[in-house]
């Protein structure tokens, strides 16, 4: 393996984070006698699930905001929370920096713990209403570095709020007191305080008006270059990824349909599915094409449909489609699509 | 409106005292009469309660001071009264109103102490099934419907006749008070546990709880740093219809001679006391520890519900 | 005379801290068929504005001037029983979520059918048959199926379409939609929004649409009103507006969004946010943010903090700003020395 010395911008030696093969299942079934059901006469024991995600291969490279877009239920959020170790996957690992992360103990992830920060989506519920801001953003560090005295964790808040844009003297008073776009702004000190190198950020800014939006955006794009950044950006709204984005992984139903660097997916969308999603953005522009209208709806993520998960609703689906699970395949551009009839060629 | 600007005024960074003066909870405070005169009524009964040994007239515990000829005087506005008997006496010639005084205190000490201890049972229980989840909460959960299971009333009976049985009635009158509160205090933590449980349950799925196990911290800090100051609400409220509940059951298990025995009575010994000369006319020694017991109730439960339409986040309107 | 004309209207909550006035001389009327977009963030007064029409502002809420005149009849003044069968019959209403206007223990068909029939003298036969036409034409698959559903077995985007089936229910004059596909998903919401624009055309329904989505407004509406801190601050038609905005904040909003600004650059933000409507400062309330101010000439920059802006007519356009109306002053004098 090549040292992150000599990588390159084109070509990296080893991508900051590597998740491979990972699902995610939730038990609908509650606890053991719960499951137990008649059938035929026989006792037997039955258990659902909703698959929240199913096999997602994604590499995050050194410096890049990844964004990964998809509707409600698509398994976006999950894999945000899979990354932090909010949740630990049914299958598949997470390697951080090379090491496997998604099986360590609560003592040996500290270290991760560090450098991986996360914002939340939403700003209302993200700070602790008992607590200060002063003491919000105090403590992590306090956690993380024991040994440092009351000066320096004071000076290390003063930093970040001054980076961020907050007044010193918000320091004294509590959450509730700010709005939405304050708070943000807040959590995003909370997040940068411990100096991470790697952030996930969960619909950080879907819960803000529009002009707050772009001021949060602005601050997230400042600190990436400011700090080095590296961003797993989860969003569903798309302008934002075409504005914000690296490279966008598209997902639908708890699978990765779509990667591709931002330029490329904007200008050729290729699965189905995206071409769709893009079709559907309210533009300000009057001459827009007409959307693509998409059969019935998203199926339950508890019985998944067999073969490609989008052949459903898919202008294009064929008998293939319908049995056979379409793996992420690479196309010169740099794009990788999941997609049996762009594979085939019988889409463009 | 001279509140209404202080919060506003006072923003940049307010004190505690200005906080609280700009605070919701005064300001409907002040507009709630029942409230006021709750507080000042309970604020009044603690008082002479606490105050009882330097307040009362005689010390009813000091059989030096009874005199037994003196027995069943009716209160001041009763003819054959005493006038150094305000309210009477009971049947053993005790002044019925230091008596009630310092049964007062034995009631509300009782009260107090059964619901600190139902607090530190169930909201640790509570928090810890709340928090943990899987097979914890569903072992501290069935432990809770199991106690529910039994009445207060039967597990005292069980538990007071057990150690009368053990070791004599002497020396149950010596502990009757902190076997009470051991007694209520078992028997009702499951409220606090499922009350905590719940908002446990509320408050983890908040993005402030994950932000914290995404910084790294313990449970334990979690939990206690975290979410534990975030579901005192509800546990002020209960605590205040559990303080009122603990005095009655303190009462009801005094009546039936479980409780306090009648050489250091609370308010339901006496009550019990005096029902046997309720036929023979003298109803004070019944009557007025019990009015003292309602009003006491009483006061606790309204304030309790004027502080649950306080901190009901649904009906809070700023 | 339209069909809709709101003069003035003035709405106000009294709060512990005194009246808060959540609206300020809003005026806007709507024509037979017309549809209008109503813009703004949040704190805006948007939705205060919408509920004010039929009278449902919540307490403590209340209607403290101006007037609302709708096809003949003056709404403020009328009684509860007139209201009612204005809201059935004239207009209705779409919520955000659609869980909080179906009852979860009702099935469709019951909830059409009591609506149909409180304000109709009809048979259950006759009003089933109306519900099963109504959600043909919002074309729900299986139509006669969902008549015996509960609420809770259909998806998101099925319910809000089951929502405008019931604001569809009674031919009403006006639907006023609340941020109708704001819970919905892209793909979801582009179908409902393409659905409510078609059967408002087809039948000649009036539209107002709130929204915060100035994508959504541009596709759908034909005029709009951009709102700020309770106050109408620019009116008209929405194509105008939105390539060419004369209000400062209009043209902060629009230039904020991502799709406006290259990938990768920095994004053309509105410093600070909206105030509150208990705290609003002097003058015209967006000038503490406005880029303008700060760069005016003294008597412009007074007139901005010191002033409540009038509304000046630009083009067809109608817009509240100190700044565009010293500017229409100084196009006029040279127009009149040429002469």
């Amino acid at each position: 393996m090549s040292s992150t010395a000599h990588a390159t911008a084109a070509e990296p030696a080893s991508p900051l984070l590597e998740i491979r093969g990972v699902e995610k299942r939730f038990s609908l079934s509650g606890d053991f006698l719960e499951q137990l059901k008649f059938k035929g006469g026989k006792l037997v024991r039955e258990q659902k699930h909703v698959h929240a995600i199913n096999g997602v291969d994604l590499d995050i490279q050194r410096g890049e905001a990844l964004c990964v877009v998809g509707e409600s239920g698509c398994g976006k959020s999950t894999v945000a929370r899979t990354v932090m170790g909010l949740l630990h996957p049914s299958a598949g690992e997470i390697r951080y920096d090379g090491e496997r992360i998604d099986d360590l103990s609560h003592k040996a992830l500290m270290p991760y713990r560090r450098r991986m920060q996360m914002i939340f989506q939403n700003p209302y519920a993200s700070l602790n209403p008992r607590m200060t801001i002063q003491q919000t953003l105090e403590e992590p560090i306090r956690l993380h570095h024991p040994d440092w005295s009351t000066q320096r964790v004071r000076d290390q808040v003063a930093e970040v709020m001054a980076s961020v844009g907050i007044a010193a003297d918000w320091g004294a008073r509590y959450g509730h007191e700010f709005s939405g776009g304050q708070r943000q702004r807040i959590a995003i000190a909370r997040a940068l305080a411990v100096d991470p190198e790697f952030i996930v950020a969960d619909e950080p800014i879907s819960a803000l008006d529009v002009s707050i939006q772009a001021q949060v955006l602005n601050l997230l794009m400042e600190a990436q270059q400011q700090r080095n950044l590296t961003y797993l950006f989860i969003t569903h709204d798309l302008a934002v990824v075409e504005h914000f984005g690296t490279r966008v992984a598209v997902m639908y139903l708890g699978r990765v349909c779509e990667v591709a660097p931002t330029a490329t997916l904007f200008a050729r969308p290729r699965h189905p599915y995206t071409q769709a999603l893009m079709s559907a953005i309210p533009r300000l522009e009057d001459d827009r094409p007409q959307h693509i209208r998409l059969q019935g709806e998203v199926p339950t993520p508890v019985n998944l449909p067999s073969g490609c998960v989008f052949h459903g609703r898919c202008p294009h689906a064929n008998a293939r489609c319908r049995s056979e699970i379409p793996q992420l395949i690479a196309a010169d551009d740099g794009s990788q699509v999941a997609c049996h009839a762009v594979e085939e060629g019988r889409i463009d | 409106m001279t509140t209404t600007n202080s919060s506003m005024a006072a923003a940049p960074v307010a004190s505690r005292w200005s906080r609280f003066r700009g605070s919701y909870l005064l300001y409907s405070f002040k507009r709630d009469p029942v409230a006021q005169l709750s507080l000042l009524v309970f604020i009044v009964l603690v008082g002479v309660a606490v105050l009882a040994p330097w307040l009362a007239p005689m010390d009813p515990y000091d059989l030096a001071q009874i005199d037994i000829l003196a027995s069943e005087l009716p209160p001041f506005w009763i003819d054959g009264s005493d006038p150094a008997y305000v309210m009477g006496t009971d049947a053993q010639g005790r002044d019925l109103l230091s008596t009630i005084l310092y049964g007062a205190r034995v009631s509300l000490i009782i009260g107090f102490g059964a619901v600190a201890l139902q607090a530190l049972l169930g909201v640790s229980f509570g928090l810890l099934a709340g928090y943990l989840g899987g097979r914890v909460d569903a072992f501290l959960m069935r432990l809770a419907d199991i106690q529910l299971s039994f009445s207060t009333l039967m597990v005292a009976i069980v538990v007071g006749a057990l150690v009368k049985a053990a070791f004599g009635g002497a020396t149950y009158s010596d502990y009757a008070v902190p076997l009470l509160v051991l007694i209520i205090g078992l028997a009702e933590w499951p409220q606090y546990a499922r009350t905590v449980r719940a908002s446990v349950l509320a408050e983890r799925s908040k993005e402030y709880v994950d932000a914290a196990r995404v910084m790294g911290f313990s449970s334990r800090r979690i939990m206690f740093r975290h979410i534990l100051p975030n579901t005192l609400s509800p546990i002020f409220v209960i605590s205040t219809v559990q303080v009122a509940n603990a005095i009655i059951s303190e009462a009801a298990l005094s009546f039936l001679g479980l409780g306090m025995p009648e050489t250091h009575p609370s308010l339901g010994s006496l009550i019990k006391s005096g029902f046997d000369y309720i036929q023979s006319g003298s109803w004070w020694i019944t009557l007025i520890p019990g009015a003292m017991l309602v009003i006491l109730v009483l006061v606790i439960n309204l304030l309790g519900d004027w502080l649950r339409d306080v901190l009901n986040p649904r009906l809070y309107k700023g | 005379m339209a069909l809709l004309d709101v003069t003035n209207l003035d709405v106000r909550f009294a709060l512990r801290r005194g009246d808060v006035q959540a609206l300020r001389d809003v005026c806007f009327s709507l024509e037979r068929g017309e549809r209008l977009g109503i813009v703004g963030e949040s704190g805006a007064g948007k939705s205060v504005a919408a509920f004010s029409l039929l009278n449902l502002i919540a307490k403590p809420g209340y209607i403290a001037g101006g007037s609302i005149h709708f096809d003949g009849q003056e709404l403020t003044a009328m009684s509860d029983r007139g209201l009612r069968h204005v809201r059935g019959h004239r207009m209705s209403m779409i919520f955000q979520d659609p869980m909080m206007t179906l009852n979860p223990v009702l099935t469709i068909g019951e909830q059409m059918v009591e609506c149909l029939k409180a304000h109709r003298r009809i048979s259950t036969k006759e009003a089933r048959a109306i519900s099963l036409r109504k959600l043909e034409q919002v074309q729900i698959p299986s139509p006669s199926a969902r008549l015996d559903q509960y609420p809770h077995e259909l998806s998101g985007g099925m319910r809000q379409r089951v929502i405008i089936a019931i604001a569809l229910l009674l031919d009403p004059d006006i639907i006023i939609a609340d941020e109708p596909t704001t819970a919905l998903d892209v793909t979801i919401q582009a179908e409902i929004m393409a659905l409510l624009l078609e059967l408002c055309e087809k039948h000649n329904v009036g539209l107002i649409l709130i929204t915060h989505d100035l994508g959504v407004v541009s596709q759908v509406t034909q005029r709009m009103l951009v709102m700020y801190a309770g106050r109408v601050i620019e009116q008209g038609p929405t194509r105008e507006i939105i390539n060419d905005p004369q209000h400062p904040y209009t043209q902060g909003l629009i230039n904020a969004l991502p799709q406006m600004a290259t990938p990768g650059a920095r994004l053309n933000q509105i410093p600070g946010s909206m105030p509150s409507l208990d705290n609003l400062p002097s003058g015209c309330a967006f000038h503490p943010r406005c880029g303008f101010v700060a760069r005016a000439d003294g008597s412009t920059r007074h007139a901005c903090t010191d002033e409540v802006p009038d509304f000046v007519t630009s083009g067809n356009c109608r817009v509240a700003c100190h700044m565009v109306a010293e500017m229409l002053d100084r196009e006029r004098i040279p127009a009149e020395e040429i002469r």
